[in-house]
């Protein structure tokens, strides 16, 4: 632990910048997974193992699609809209088929999807890291604010991650779906007998939970290395997020998200080498305080 | 060719599939099988791919001459993912389970110390080709009786790179410096090393901070912005393959390079094409390169490899190129694949090379390597991406790891 280097780091404006920018943008791309995670579970009460596949998924086929066109935004919505669809071929083909099972099986069915599509992963790009490169666009140097380093293109990922956060908050309050999704939260026997069409309703969840999971593998393309298993840190940070932001709640996600990234950015400083044993201490703490996290039902 | 498989094809095949399988099972039974166990998944696959590569391209090399003893060899490849009890598990699956007669140990440092020990019990040869973890083979308490290193070595790199960034160093001024390596044994162990001789040969070095990143660890903001933070002049990082590449694609988002000099002896070819935007001027050693030595020996070799694989070598190809040829001096020098035939055999072995700094490598009494091409230069973005190599001087490497074994009282 070194108190003074945190302590310092507090009173020193560029410092504070640069930290809290690091921590918006490992916050901001952990939201886009744990937000498709927390809505999967909040609707349908089921613990997506296999999101994090969406998310590796989702950065092969965007990198696919950059080396195919060289856009960076048409492999962003390759990757984004890819992972929709293949959301809802695995709610229907699979998930929609253990639906009410014990947990168990549904986890089994998670996880032979995961290790099926790891070997995937290997067979059509390979077993060694694959690396997209920063589009050109984005070849600037960073911004300098109060002395603190803001990259241009971190900026524009926490500007689309915060944008789609609005649109997904907005769109859940204030459109009839949206309504129908959140009602279907609360009691899905009322939904499905005031003539709802829960099926179609379950699939669209998971096209939104995949579409957003593949989003945020696709926006990281660029700094972040590709590989077969990929998904699985991001997994166990995404359920850390879901759970100290409560089971099934977006508001939650972006604020543990926002939470779980500031604790990396000021952590690494304040507590090096014991980052991710930070992470857990405020969980648990949080979990103590608050058992359902901080924006769940009680339990 | 198609139609129903009657009764009588049935029974034809059947025939011929009894009378064929005694050939069939003593051609499989002459056949000498060797394990190879790596990391051939996630970010660090580089590391067994590349190994693989090139063990496949000795095998085909060996039968063409005959095999070892007069027997065709086949490699059994098996995925550890670098976890160390897997690790053991496959050792222990590869010669009791599927039969291999020697084995090839590709792991990283992680998984071949657990290796190591498995090998106490095993009577057969075993060549770890891409640990180098010093005291995997310098610490006599480690060290087995027919284990053998053929790879680069930490203690080696730390006085050879050591020496140079000294100088560099002490040409630029830099004396605030800062670490990156990855959290687990080589990146200790090595940053340890490295930093022990630093001082010795700069007594003025300051390390200003510190970051540990997991193996495998997705994204390096936070320790960028650490980086950034602590103000050093410059950054030595043990960082490699798919690690590497995110470390420096993202650190280029911080402009990490304009604001540091960096220095790293881990940069192999396929890490320097998957770097979109490699910053010139890093301080970088020679993992593998076709133009170092330059020979036309080691050049034929990169361009074989990359014709076969279409993609350029690294290092720890090489590395398991050269522990089948001592596989294949020692062999024919005892005569036997016994592990301890082949264990003395082995001990003092010097071997022509394309990878030698004098065109030789010779396996020292303490099972490790020695004598092989290190040099140190600094990145360009284009082909050959590394220039003005200075050869290390291994008069030097040798009589500074003498002195630092005794201090490990390792001998």
């Amino acid at each position: 632990m070194d108190f003074n280097a945190l302590g310092a780091c507090f009173t020193t404006p560029a410092c504070v910048v640069t930290q809290a920018t690091s921590g918006l943008i490992v916050g901001m791309l952990l939201f886009l997974v744990a937000a498709g995670l927390t809505l999967i579970f909040g609707v349908l009460k089921i613990v997506n193992f296999a999101h994090g596949t969406f998310y590796m998924l989702g950065g092969y086929v965007a990198y696919s699609a950059y080396v195919a066109t060289d856009s960076y935004a048409l492999a962003v919505l390759a990757g984004a809209v890819a992972m929709a669809l293949f959301g809802v071929l695995f709610e229907r083909v699979l998930m929609s088929r253990v639906y009410g099972s014990n947990v168990l099986m549904q986890l089994l069915v998670c996880y032979a999807v995961v290790l099926i599509f790891d070997d995937i992963v290997k067979i059509v790009w390979g077993p060694e890291f694959r690396a997209m490169g920063m589009p050109a666009a984005f070849q600037v140097p960073p911004l300098f604010i109060a002395g603190g380093v803001v990259p241009p293109f971190y900026a524009v990922l926490i500007g689309i991650a915060a944008l789609i956060a609005i649109v997904l908050s907005l769109g859940l309050s204030r459109t009839r779906l949206g309504k129908t999704v959140r009602a279907a939260a609360v009691n899905p026997q009322m939904v499905s007998a005031l003539g709802v069409n829960t099926t179609v309703l379950f699939a669209i969840v998971f096209a939104i939970g995949g579409g957003l999971a593949g989003l945020a593998g696709a926006l990281a393309g660029p700094v972040r290395s590709l590989s077969p298993g990929m998904g699985f840190s991001i997994l166990i940070e995404g359920f850390i997020v879901t759970v100290i932001g409560g089971m099934g709640s977006i508001a939650g996600a972006m604020v543990a998200a926002l939470i779980i990234g500031l604790v990396r950015g000021f952590g690494t400083i304040g507590f090096p080498g014991f980052t991710d044993g930070l992470i857990y201490i405020v969980m648990i703490g949080i979990l103590v305080l608050r058992p359902q996290g901080l924006f769940g039902r009680p339990l | 060719m198609s139609g129903p498989v009657t009764r009588r094809t049935l029974l034809a095949g059947g025939t011929a599939t009894l009378v064929a399988a005694p050939w069939v099972a003593r051609a499989q039974a002459n056949t000498l099988r060797i394990g190879m166990q790596s990391i051939l998944s996630g970010p660090i696959a580089l590391l067994g791919t590349s190994s693989r590569n090139s063990l496949l391209i000795e095998q085909d090399r060996i039968n063409a001459a005959g095999g070892f003893l007069g027997r065709q060899i086949e490699f059994v490849f098996r995925d550890s993912k670098g976890q160390p009890q897997e690790a053991a598990r496959v050792a222990r699956e590869l010669v009791n389970t599927a039969g291999c007669e020697l084995l090839v140990d590709a792991e990283a440092s992680s998984a071949s110390f657990a290796v190591q020990e498995v090998m106490r019990d095993l009577n057969v040869a075993c060549i770890h080709t891409n640990s180098e973890t010093s005291s995997l083979t310098a610490d006599p308490k480690i060290r087995v009786p027919t284990a053998f290193r053929v790879a680069r070595q930490g203690v080696h790199d730390a006085v050879a790179g050591s020496l140079y960034l000294a100088d560099f160093a002490n040409a630029k001024k830099i004396n605030k410096w800062a670490t990156c390596s990855p959290d687990y044994a080589y990146g200790r162990d090595t940053t340890a090393q490295y930093l022990q001789f630093f001082k010795k040969f700069k007594p003025d070095v300051e390390v200003v901070t510190e970051a540990w990143p997991k193996l495998g660890q997705p994204d390096f903001t936070e320790v960028i912005t650490k980086l950034i933070q602590a103000k050093p002049q410059a950054l030595f990082t043990l960082l490699y393959a798919g690690d590497l590449s995110a470390f420096v694609n993202q650190g280029n988002v911080y402009a990490l390079f304009g604001q540091m000099t960096v220095a790293t002896p881990n940069v192999d070819y396929p890490v320097l094409a998957a770097i979109k935007n490699l910053p010139a001027g890093i301080q970088s050693a020679t993992r593998y390169l076709e133009t170092f030595p330059d020979t036309p020996a080691n050049k034929e070799w990169g361009q074989a490899y990359f014709k076969r694989w279409n993609e350029r070598p690294t290092n720890w190809s090489w590395q398991n190129s050269v522990a089948m040829h001592f596989y294949e001096a020692a062999i024919k020098k005892a005569n036997s694949l016994d592990g301890k035939a082949i264990a003395a055999a082995l001990t003092g072995l010097k071997i022509n090379s394309p990878f030698g700094a004098d065109g030789t490598i010779t396996m020292r009494d303490d099972h490790t390597t020695i004598g092989y091409a290190i040099g140190w230069g600094q990145t360009i973005p284009k082909d050959p991406f590394i220039t003005d190599i200075k050869p290390a001087d291994w008069g030097k490497i040798i009589e500074l790891e003498t002195e630092w074994k005794k201090q490990q009282n390792y001998s």
